[in-house]
């Protein structure tokens, strides 16, 4: 397991490697020039300070010199400073990390909790209404766009009804600890977000549990004179629940992702609302430190999953 | 190519009478799609969808009587009527007409679908041809540039891209059809791995055909069924990216209209008119829900052992 844990581990390291590259590449790229761009509309600089600015940012150096030192600063996690926030551009995103992972987890739970009963009470319920009702959500959910849904929620509940706020993590002046605030807030956003999950969920779950009760250990189960209940719940639903964790990588990369939409729909101050913010003012640093720590917490989400995966499946690791 | 029974139908001079005059898979997979009630009406009204948005010039001129671009400050908010057919679902803040401008949304939307789809279906399934056939360092490869690009989540890097490039509408579909092909590829790869090792791959390789003809001619055939069925939900798929894409204000820019962008507009206004939030969300919903249950009854009529089972 060890082993198996290590060199997960150091397949990553060439991964998040070339992701640096890409950004690289996409950011220099880019028509615009930073420095042009930095001292937009300041009419006494000389030539003189905007070529001492671009050595200060590295920028008179060549593109393999500039990569070089690029590379080796990713890998301390330092992507400059911010041209709006003149702070560290990584230390400006992190702030917001635990807000995009408080969404992003919660969603994954509701995924969970709601989408894998949907999908067992399906299977068991083979040509029912029941069975009917959650295919037929397994299609809307997916097909639902999350921040039109997002909208919509709004709507009815903030503008109509009035229940819940609309914006933000925290109602200005409630105390920090206020959990209750803290989940009203909550609870929209990680809905919408895991909206798309749980109909997923339901589909995989449906489809594996009935995958799993045609299986000949099944049909010895019940012939050894076993209660049904216990056959299904101590040896169908174990092996039925493997999809969970197999389809917990793209799930993950969906929560991340969609998190950028919801995140400025619910105006939620997360990593994905704060990346697109500096998206649209150029700020090149942040851009970068925020797509590095997305694809950091993507290949993190994807090795908890190998992992996860060869723990439930230990099949997988003579591979 | 393997023989079907199609090709014996056709080249055998006596007929079989049968209730259905050839059994091949395409005959046979519609003959199955015939029956499916709910993907045929999927399907009516997808290309009703595109009917209706390919024919918004007319509809503006001859029904509605109201160009897309038109204003009317005075007509502004005004609600969903019967009076006025150009304010039949709402006029928005500059009084221009909410169905013209959905109709033009369609266009654009359907088409930045089907174009990138087409795009990222022609990488992916030649790159999962290539990497399952070749296999060895080309797939090595094939395969690690998808572990990369699979690791930078899909929309952060859509939006670098956009944010720094603001394309237009072409170089939006060139955009979208770059990324997102990796599940395609990925698919594809491993149908070809199985492919490859069948007898009559063996055949065509004995009889001296080269690697590109045994890859089209042998494999992509036997693959096609699947890519019908990954291009319904992906072309879904990429509506649903670009709307997000377009409400989040860096996919297509007013004013030129999509589902997308009229949506970001409405989202600022919602309190005045929230019947402008609604009509675009239902479209792109309907359109998306439309392909996917094509996707799904496209995979019960080609692959008759699946039915029913997700």
């Amino acid at each position: 397991m060890r082993t198996y844990v290590i060199r997960r581990l150091l397949y990553a390291i060439p991964t998040l490697v070339a992701i640096a590259t890409i950004t690289f590449l996409i950011t220099r790229l880019a028509p615009g020039d930073p420095i042009r761009l930095f001292t937009f509309g300041a009419t006494d600089l000389t030539r003189e300070d905007i070529e001492a600015l671009r050595a200060a940012h590295g920028l008179d150096k060549s593109l393999p010199e500039q990569f070089a030192l690029y590379i080796v600063n990713a890998a301390q996690l330092k992507f400059g400073n911010s041209i709006l926030y003149h702070k560290d551009a990584m230390s400006l995103v992190l702030e917001r990390l635990p807000n995009t992972l408080t969404l992003a987890v919660t969603a994954l739970v509701l995924q969970l909790v709601i989408g894998v009963p949907l999908g067992v009470l399906a299977a068991v319920n083979r040509g029912k209404w029941i069975d009917n009702a959650v295919r037929f959500f397994g299609v809307i959910g997916h097909a639902v766009p999350a921040f039109w849904f997002g909208l919509m929620l709004i709507i009815i509940f903030s503008v109509t009804l009035r229940w819940l706020p609309s914006q933000g993590v925290l109602t200005v002046g409630k105390d920090v600890w206020d959990i209750g605030d803290r989940l009203k807030h909550l609870i929209m956003p990680a809905f919408v977000l895991a909206l798309a999950g749980i109909a997923n969920y339901s589909r995989y779950l449906r489809t594996e549990t009935l995958d799993v009760i045609r299986q000949d250990y099944i049909r010895t189960a019940e012939a050894k004179g076993l209660a049904s209940k216990t056959v299904f719940m101590v040896h169908a639903l174990r092996n039925a629940l493997i999809p969970v964790v197999t389809a917990l990588g793209g799930v993950l990369a969906f929560l991340i992702s969609g998190a950028l939409v919801i995140e400025q729909v619910f105006t939620w101050p997360g990593v994905g609302q704060f990346t697109y913010a500096a998206a649209r003012q150029k700020d090149y640093p942040v851009i970068t430190a925020g797509v590095m720590l997305g694809g950091m917490l993507l290949v993190l989400s994807y090795l908890i999953r190998d992992i996860a995966y060869a723990v439930v499946d230990p099949r997988i690791k003579v591979k | 190519m393997a023989t079907t029974t199609a090709d014996i139908a056709a080249v055998s001079p006596v007929s079989v009478p049968s209730r259905r005059a050839s059994a091949g898979l395409w005959s046979d997979a519609w003959y199955r799609l015939k029956k499916d009630r709910l993907t045929m009406a999927s399907i009516a009204v997808l290309v009703l969808l595109i009917l209706l948005s390919a024919a918004a010039p007319l509809f503006e001129e001859h029904v509605f009587k109201f160009k897309f671009a038109q204003q009317d400050l005075l007509g502004a908010y005004a609600k969903p009527q019967l009076e006025k057919p150009e304010y039949l679902l709402g006029s928005d803040e500059i009084g221009r007409s909410q169905v013209v401008r959905l109709l033009y949304g369609g266009q654009i939307s359907l088409l930045v679908g089907f174009l990138a789809a087409f795009i990222q279906l022609t990488i992916g399934v030649s790159l999962g041809l290539i990497a399952g056939y070749k296999r060895g360092l080309v797939d090595d490869a094939i395969t690690f540039f998808i572990t990369v690009l699979n690791s930078i989540p899909t929309l952060f890097l859509l939006l670098i891209i956009t944010a720094l490039f603001s394309p237009g509408p072409l170089t939006l579909i060139v955009i979208l059809g770059l990324i997102g092909w990796t599940g395609i590829t990925l698919f594809v790869r491993g149908q070809t791995f199985a492919l490859r090792e069948r007898e009559f791959v063996t055949a065509a390789r004995t009889v001296g055909a080269s690697g590109s003809r045994i890859m089209l001619k042998h494999i992509l055939p036997n693959v096609l069924p699947f890519i019908f069925i990954l291009a319904a939900i992906d072309v879904g798929g990429i509506i649903l990216v670009e709307s997000a894409l377009s409400y989040l204000g860096i996919g297509i820019l007013p004013p030129t209209p999509s589902w997308g962008n009229m949506l970001s507009n409405a989202a600022g206004y919602f309190n005045l008119a929230w019947w402008l939030v609604v009509s675009p969300g239902v479209m792109i919903f309907l359109t998306v829900l439309c392909l996917y249950l094509i996707g799904d009854g496209l995979r019960d009529a080609l692959d008759p052992r699946l039915r029913g089972a997700s």
